[in-house]
């Protein structure tokens, strides 16, 4: 009788832990809408383990969707021989994303495989996963306790990636407890050890609502390599369209 | 043509405030030949060559107006036809909510396969610029596309004919023929001033990319004209016939695979024939937590012209792969064969290229012809024409 009570105590424990961990971040995706379309320049700087760095620029277009996944198109400026080479992606909650390159010596559209989820981002230490945008049916939930992340008071959650090509067992992200952004990623591969640590910076809010930090900073723990992402001149709600996000301005788009 | 680019220039002048974006290319590219040339003027075994592809951009109008210019000039040491120049892009864009206009000289890409290109029919091939028929010469249009819920539809006026560029006797490759390339013939009676028409229709529908499209003109691939000059020698005369070319296209996208399919069914150029290629690609990401991609891909050719089409593949399967290191220089090596299932003529070319800093990059390319026999007419002539390429490009 004990030994029931306590199992049903603790499957009800489990069962609250995992609630409690879907609902901060369905609150978090809540408080991030509303921001229609944005728009931001990007600087990636990418350093190895003997401080060797080298940087990508590139601009980046993402709209809302309602009921469905962002839209995205990101546009190559730097380096120079991947300039005008530009990047479609419609994703999907549920379901592959739709993704296309246009390839600009060629003037050539391509329907690319979306299925490459944990391969690195031209050459850095973000996975196409990280960058996605971050559905929250994409993952399972567990709540892990409260803990100060930043400086900040934080909420901390583990989530598991349900797609089975992502490339990490789990994740603890530090929610913010007063505006439910993330503070800290840190990333778990297929062997269970810890692989990378995200860390967001210098947020700023916009539109009274959306919170979009200034540097996402990638920390790889096992090769010592690292990552800098860089953002600057954030727009939002520039009246932009599905005709922003099409073949037409795939090919156009600088 | 004149009328394009007074449209062109008019739209670009009618605009005071100048925010050019200038970028581009310089290139060198050293050839090893594997044996001497046979031709004569063509018995070397070593080949230097540059180019210089500028481009200046200029967008206004919150974007939705733009004005480019890419010319393009490549120097060659022993090809005098390979050294040439070309507008590669010359044009005035306008993006509306529902449509875009474009006018001036343009390339424009149809297809989703990758061992050719058969519903991709706008440009004309550079082909002295590279043997894989990649490279295109710049085209006088007009273009009108229509862009709605149900697809796009895009209306193309095409003054202006663009002859191929063929090599000339001391170049390598080359062909063991004499060709008569500077005095094409033509069926129409204005010869390269005939109008020329296109329309496409394109829509993604889920998993599958469907393109529809058709050409009423001057056929972009010519045939061969066998034909004594005054001097006594037999000589092949490139003929341009005014053709209708149907053509299909679809990519269905599913995981890791992309089924690709093309297919032409063209009229005027002697009888009617069916062109086809289709195959897949399949790719293998992140090996190992490697960050390495392999692609491989297979796809097969078929040309219902049998030995008397001009492109080498009439009945080949293609077969290939890539290797992404997905690396900071991002290294990319592909090797590809076609193969014909007839003869076993196979055409092998392999690919390496990789960047240096953040400007430069370099690219090493292997262009061999294995197995051929005399009876294959297109690659006989150019068997010993085996070649590595090492290329440095530049990039501002």
């Amino acid at each position: 009788m004990t030994r029931t009570l306590l199992t049903i105590a603790l499957f009800a424990a489990t069962a609250s832990a995992q609630d409690r961990g879907r609902e901060i971040a369905a609150e978090w995706d809540k408080r991030d809408s509303g921001w229609q379309d944005q728009v931001a320049e990007l600087k990636m700087i990418l350093r190895n383990s003997r401080g060797q760095e080298s940087t990508r620029v590139l601009s980046n277009r993402s709209l809302e969707v309602e009921g469905d996944g962002d839209k995205l198109l990101v546009s190559f400026d730097q380096p120079r021989d991947v300039k005008g080479t530009n990047f479609l992606s419609f994703t999907h909650i549920s379901g592959p994303d739709d993704q296309w390159l246009y390839l600009p010596a060629l003037k050539r559209i391509k329907r690319i495989s979306s299925s490459n989820k944990s391969g690195p981002f031209m050459g850095s230490e973000f996975a196409y996963e990280d960058l996605a945008s971050q559905e929250v049916e994409k993952y399972e939930y567990e709540f892990l306790g409260e803990e100060t992340a930043n400086g900040r008071p934080a909420f901390k959650v583990k989530r598991i990636p349900l797609d089975p090509k992502s490339g990490y067992t789990r994740q603890v992200v530090w929610f913010d407890q007063e505006t439910y952004r993330p503070e800290k990623i840190e990333f778990y591969d297929r062997k269970e050890s810890l692989l990378k640590t995200l860390t967001y910076k210098g947020y700023q809010q916009y539109v009274d609502t959306v919170w979009r930090a200034d540097e996402m900073f990638m920390e790889n723990h096992q090769t010592g390599k690292s990552t800098r992402l860089l953002f600057t001149n954030y727009q939002f709600q520039s009246g932009m369209t599905d005709r922003d996000f099409d073949r037409a301005s795939l090919s156009r788009a600088r | 043509m004149r009328f394009l680019i007074i449209v062109v220039l008019s739209a670009w002048l009618a605009n005071p405030a100048f925010a050019w974006e200038f970028s581009g290319e310089f290139s060198v590219e050293t050839r090893a030949f594997s044996e001497d040339g046979t031709r004569p003027g063509a018995e070397y075994r070593a080949n230097v060559s540059a180019f210089f592809e500028p481009e200046f951009y200029h967008s206004w109008d919150d974007g939705r107006q733009s004005f480019t210019f890419t010319p393009f000039a490549r120097i060659d040491q022993h090809d005098g036809d390979r050294t040439h120049f070309d507008v590669r892009e010359f044009t005035w864009q306008y993006a509306g909510s529902a449509w875009e206009f474009r006018a001036g000289i343009r390339k424009v890409f149809w297809g989703v396969a990758e061992s050719a290109h058969l519903v991709d029919v706008i440009n004309q091939t550079d082909l002295v610029e590279n043997l894989d028929g990649e490279e295109k010469l710049g085209q006088p249009m007009i273009n009108f596309a229509l862009i709605q819920p149900w697809g796009d539809l895009d209306f193309f006026v095409l003054p202006g004919f663009r002859e191929r560029t063929f090599f000339s006797p001391e170049g390598r490759p080359g062909f063991p023929i004499t060709l008569d390339d500077k005095n094409p013939s033509y069926e129409a009676g204005n010869g390269a001033g005939h109008v020329d028409y296109a329309v496409r229709y394109f829509k993604s529908l889920g998993l599958v990319d469907l393109g529809l499209s058709h050409f009423r003109g001057t056929s972009r691939d010519p045939r061969f004209l066998q034909e004594r000059r005054a001097d006594g020698e037999m000589v092949f005369r490139p003929r341009y016939d005014i053709v209708n070319q149907t053509g299909l296209d679809f990519q269905v996208t599913t995981g890791a695979w992309l089924w690709k399919y093309e297919m032409i069914n063209r009229f005027g150029q002697g009888d009617r024939f069916i062109g086809l290629v289709g195959g897949f690609e399949y790719t293998f990401s992140n090996i190992r937590s490697s960050g390495i991609d392999v692609g491989v891909l297979a796809e097969y050719n078929f040309d219902e012209r049998d030995e008397l089409a001009l492109t080498p593949l009439e009945d080949d399967v293609f077969l290939a792969a890539r290797l992404a290191f997905n690396d900071v220089p991002d290294t990319v090596i592909l090797a590809g064969a076609a193969i014909d299932r007839e003869t076993g003529a196979t055409f092998l070319n392999v690919e390496a290229n990789r960047r240096i800093g953040s400007r430069m990059s370099l690219d090493v390319q292997g262009r061999f012809f294995l197995n051929v026999p005399p009876s294959d007419l297109f690659l006989h002539g150019i068997r010993n024409d085996d070649y590595v390429q090492v290329g440095w490009s530049f990039f501002f």
